[in-house]
């Protein structure tokens, strides 16, 4: 939070409706990768529905945000801090909304994969899945205490999921030619898993843009951690 | 900030005091020949202070003292044998309220070229009143009623009509104390549009409240408070990302 | 969008509930606001009342003057059969031309002439009709036609006081009948008093006249205003825009302030004293009257000066300062030209208070009878108002018409002075 209010307070106001619809798009993204995920677990067909036609929501909030940032910037003519944090709120909306649409991404596979019980790797998905929407909360929640280290912790923990993403890579090709006829299913896990590790990517980019709005200078290249993942040769 | 020869006016631990109110408090600040320089602040920062002493101005002012020394082109504007008629004439002023002189618009350009002599003969004249007119933008405007009072223009183009008096004397440096704060914003635009074309041929120093203005038309700024200057540097990293947090207070409408 | 733009405006705090609005029908307020149109009312009467009152005095004081005074620019004449042939005068005829006429006519003994024609056509008081100047009417005619010496011949002359105010008022019953029977024989005319506007003071009111009062004025303004303008203005000028504040210039800005108060008989006894004391001047000449009075009008030159001054807006000053125009250029080409028209209604004020002084003109001798207009600065002289001041306490019945004709000529003098300032004032005054 700002030092101090700002002498129109209306304008606070505005500040605040717009952290709290990042706020609220953040929450519906982080439950619906969780849910998402659950309903690969359980097979349910019909969470899985629920969870597309739980995008559209998030969709209208990223509009419902880019109007009010608008607004903002035509009648309040913010600088400075203010400005860096209309612009930061406009794009993490924009990357949020990549995040909800992960999440139907992955929904949109729960019937392809019937036999869940087959492939032993699925039980490590659920755990990447928990550590991506970590990196997810943990950013906006750096962005709603304008808090610019957590930002840079958020980005060092990118790593582990890519290193998760690495193994699972390995683990699912060697299944897939140990049991060719599970290729297919193994392979759209295979894209859920590139899901989930797009995702993590993705609180990174949150994070980077939290740490400018906080600092208004760019993370520094070596705060950023490894570049992110690096396909396996093997 | 290092001195180098780029620097126009140079100001090195400068103080003034009204009576025995201190009104600016230590203030080092270079003002660079390429830039229009914006100092902003909040009422009473004495950012307008600051800039009178520049041409001193101040000196009308019968309580005002000064400490410290001012430099323009490496000559001490406080000397003893600096002339402030000259000075003053090659830092021009414009002022925030227009205020043309109640004579002719041909008058009010020629007034300070007659004075200083710059004009051998009436054509010369004729031609330094053209240019100036034509360089404050304000000739298409008046060309054919340059016998009519200055005082019968719109505020905006009085006020061009003062700048176009200050730039007929050529000074190097032009100060301007909020000079669209009586404007309304088209007329407002045409002074910024002028300001962004005088710049370069001039060392601007812009006193405004306007921080958007500052925004639009300079390049340098610097943020007074309470006599103080409390942040100075480029304008686009003043206005995205100021380094104190007095600046960015202000700046957001934090301030108070 | 734009809908949503609109439907999503934030809208400021609600009102506190528990406020009551204002009811402006009530009876109080419909009092309060009754009351307050009779307050306005009553205010603008009262305004009304006093500029009728001012005008109505106005009038009757013009109304007054000029039907005293108008009669006193006329005068009545006789017709006088002088019968030159017999009437003994020692002349030559031919010595009349030239410039020593007077001289020739100065021991011929026109007076006698006159008064011995007056009792022949008259009777034994005859000589009592003519004003006593008639005689000069006499030597006038003879100066302009030498001929008329060889025989007899009617001459125009002043009827005397009691005459005169007979035929344009009511005088005496005899007198009333004489004029009835002059009248009949048309011997009798009343025309414009000419001598009245070009001769000089007199013991006789039908010859007092009022020139050389008004050149005296004339040539005290003149003095006045050369003196106190220049030293009034730059004074100022230096007050305002030169000297340093300090108590020197608080003291010397409250002594001109309290200099403005002085009473003006005291600005006398100090011309007595400087100018006629210790440097010598002519006693009663304009020249002393003028700088007694310009020692007066200063301060009200100075104060309304540095008003004027101070009424120019910084902003021009500033805008000549900042394109280097120098102190002096400042004040010459910008603050003075601007000041003008106050400092023109400031010395306005400042002469027309001086044209009617009378009590330091006193002191220094003005009052003196002096019966020739004076030819230059240091020539004894009186001035209108003294003048008039003199003629009312003259016993003699003509002086009354005379001392209202004089105010009169007063106020023409007055009037003419400010019309002339106002003209200046309204050339030179600009808008900014």
């Amino acid at each position: 939070m700002p030092s101090n209010e700002h002498t129109i307070k209306a304008f606070d106001a505005e500040i605040g409706q717009l952290r709290g619809l990042i706020a609220q798009m953040g929450g519906l993204a982080e439950q619906a990768i969780g849910a998402a995920m659950e309903a690969l677990r359980l097979h349910d067909l019909e969470g899985a529905r629920r969870i597309i036609d739980g995008d559209k929501r998030i969709d209208a909030l990223e509009i419902e945000v880019e109007q009010l940032a608008v607004r903002i910037i035509a009648l309040r003519a913010p600088l400075a801090d203010d400005l860096r944090e209309v612009v930061a709120a406009l794009k993490i909306a924009g990357v949020v909304e990549r995040i909800g649409d992960y999440a139907k991404n992955i929904a949109k596979r729960v019937p392809t994969i019937e036999s869940h019980g087959e492939i032993e790797p699925l039980s490590v998905l659920p755990a990447m899945s928990v550590l991506a929407v970590q990196m997810v909360h943990d950013a906006l929640d750096a962005f709603a205490a304008r808090d610019a280290a957590a930002a840079v912790e958020v980005c060092a923990r990118d790593r582990q999921v890519d290193d998760f993403y690495n193994s699972l890579f390995r683990v699912l090709v060697t299944h897939m030619m140990e049991n060719p006829k599970t290729i297919g299913q193994v392979a759209q896990l295979l894209f859920i898993a590139k899901n989930l590790e797009r995702v993590g990517d993705h609180a990174t980019n949150v994070a980077e843009m939290v740490y400018f709005a906080a600092t208004g200078t760019h993370m520094a290249e070596r705060d950023r951690g490894p570049m992110s993942y690096s396909t396996p040769t093997a | 900030m290092t001195i180098s020869n780029q620097h126009k006016i140079c100001a090195k631990r400068v103080s003034v005091y009204y009576g025995a109110k201190k009104a600016i408090d230590d203030v080092s600040l270079n003002f660079d020949q390429r830039y229009v320089t914006a100092l902003i602040g909040p009422s009473g920062c004495g950012k307008s202070t600051f800039l009178r002493t520049l041409n001193r101005m101040n000196d009308t002012v019968p309580s005002a003292r000064i400490e410290g020394d001012i430099t323009l082109d490496g000559e001490d504007i406080y000397d003893p044998s600096m002339d402030v008629v000259q000075l003053r004439a090659r830092v021009g002023m414009v002022f925030q309220k227009p205020n043309p002189f109640p004579k002719s618009i041909f008058e009010n350009v020629a007034y300070g070229p007659r004075i200083h002599g710059l004009a051998a003969n009436k054509t010369q004249l004729a031609e330094i009143v053209e240019r100036s007119l034509r360089r404050a933008g304000l000739w298409d405007e008046v060309k054919d009623r340059l016998s009519d009072s200055g005082t019968a223009l719109s505020g905006g183009q009085q006020q061009r009509l003062c700048i176009a008096r200050a730039i007929a004397v050529d000074p190097e440096v032009i100060l301007m104390d909020e000079p669209c704060s009586a404007l309304d914003p088209i007329a407002t635009a045409k002074i910024e549009e002028l300001i962004h074309e005088l710049n370069g041929r001039y060392a601007i120093v812009i006193v405004t409240h306007n921080m958007q203005q500052a925004a639009r038309v300079s390049q340098r700024t610097a943020f007074f408070h309470l006599g103080t200057l409390v942040e100075y540097g480029a304008t686009s990293d003043i206005f995205t990302n100021p380094r104190q947090e007095r600046t960015k207070d202000y700046i957001t409408g934090r301030y108070g | 969008m734009s809908e949503t733009l609109v439907a999503q405006l934030p809208v400021g705090p609600a009102e506190p509930a528990e406020r009551a609005p204002t009811d402006w029908r009530t009876q109080s307020m419909q009092r309060r606001i009754r009351q307050r149109y009779a307050a306005e009312r009553r205010f603008r009467l009262l305004g009304m009342a006093a500029v009728v009152l001012s005008a109505g005095f106005l009038a009757v004081l013009l109304v007054t003057m000029v039907y005293n005074g108008a009669s006193g620019f006329l005068r009545t004449e006789i017709a006088l059969p002088v019968d030159f042939a017999n009437a003994g005068l020692t002349v030559d005829p031919a010595r009349l031309k030239g410039p020593g006429a007077d001289l020739a006519l100065a021991g011929a003994g026109v007076e006698n002439a006159t008064k011995t024609a007056a009792i022949a056509a008259f009777g034994p008081q005859g000589s009592d009709l003519l004003s006593d100047g008639a005689w000069l009417s006499v030597r006038a005619a003879i100066k302009r036609d030498p001929a008329i010496m060889r025989g007899r011949s009617i001459v125009w002359v002043p009827a005397s006081d009691a005459i005169d105010i007979a035929a344009k008022r009511t005088g005496s019953p005899e007198n009333e009948a004489i004029v009835a029977h002059f009248k009949q024989r048309n011997a009798i005319a009343t025309g414009f008093n000419w001598p009245f506007l070009t001769a000089s003071d007199s013991n006789d009111s039908t010859r007092a006249g009022i020139w050389g009062a008004f050149k005296g004025s004339l040539f005290t303004m003149i003095v006045t205003l050369l003196i106190a303008f220049p030293i009034g203005v730059l004074s100022a000028l230096y007050l305002e825009e030169y000297a340093p504040r300090n108590r020197w210039t608080d003291l010397i800005e409250v002594s001109i302030n309290n200099l403005a108060a002085v009473p003006s008989i005291i600005f006398g006894l100090l011309g007595l004293a400087v100018f006629l004391g210790t440097f010598g001047l002519p006693r009663s000449a304009p020249i002393v009257g003028g700088l007694t009075l310009a020692l007066m009008t200063m301060p009200v030159i100075v104060i309304a000066g540095r008003n004027a001054i101070k009424g120019v807006p910084p902003s021009i000053r500033d805008a000549a300062l900042g394109i280097g125009a120098s102190p002096i250029q400042v004040v010459f080409h910008h603050v003075l030209p601007l000041a003008l028209p106050g400092i023109l209604t400031g010395t306005i004020i400042g002469m027309a208070r001086a044209l009617g002084e009378t009590a330091p003109l006193l002191m220094i001798g003005m009052r003196a009878f002096i019966s020739a207009p004076p030819a230059g600065l240091s020539d004894p002289s009186t001035v209108l108002p003294v003048q008039i001041f003199l003629w009312s306490d003259q016993i003699d019945r003509g002086f009354v018409e005379k001392t209202s004709a004089a105010i009169i000529v007063l106020l023409v003098f007055l009037l003419a002075m400010n019309g002339i300032a106002i003209y200046l004032r309204n050339k030179f005054e600009t808008r900014w």
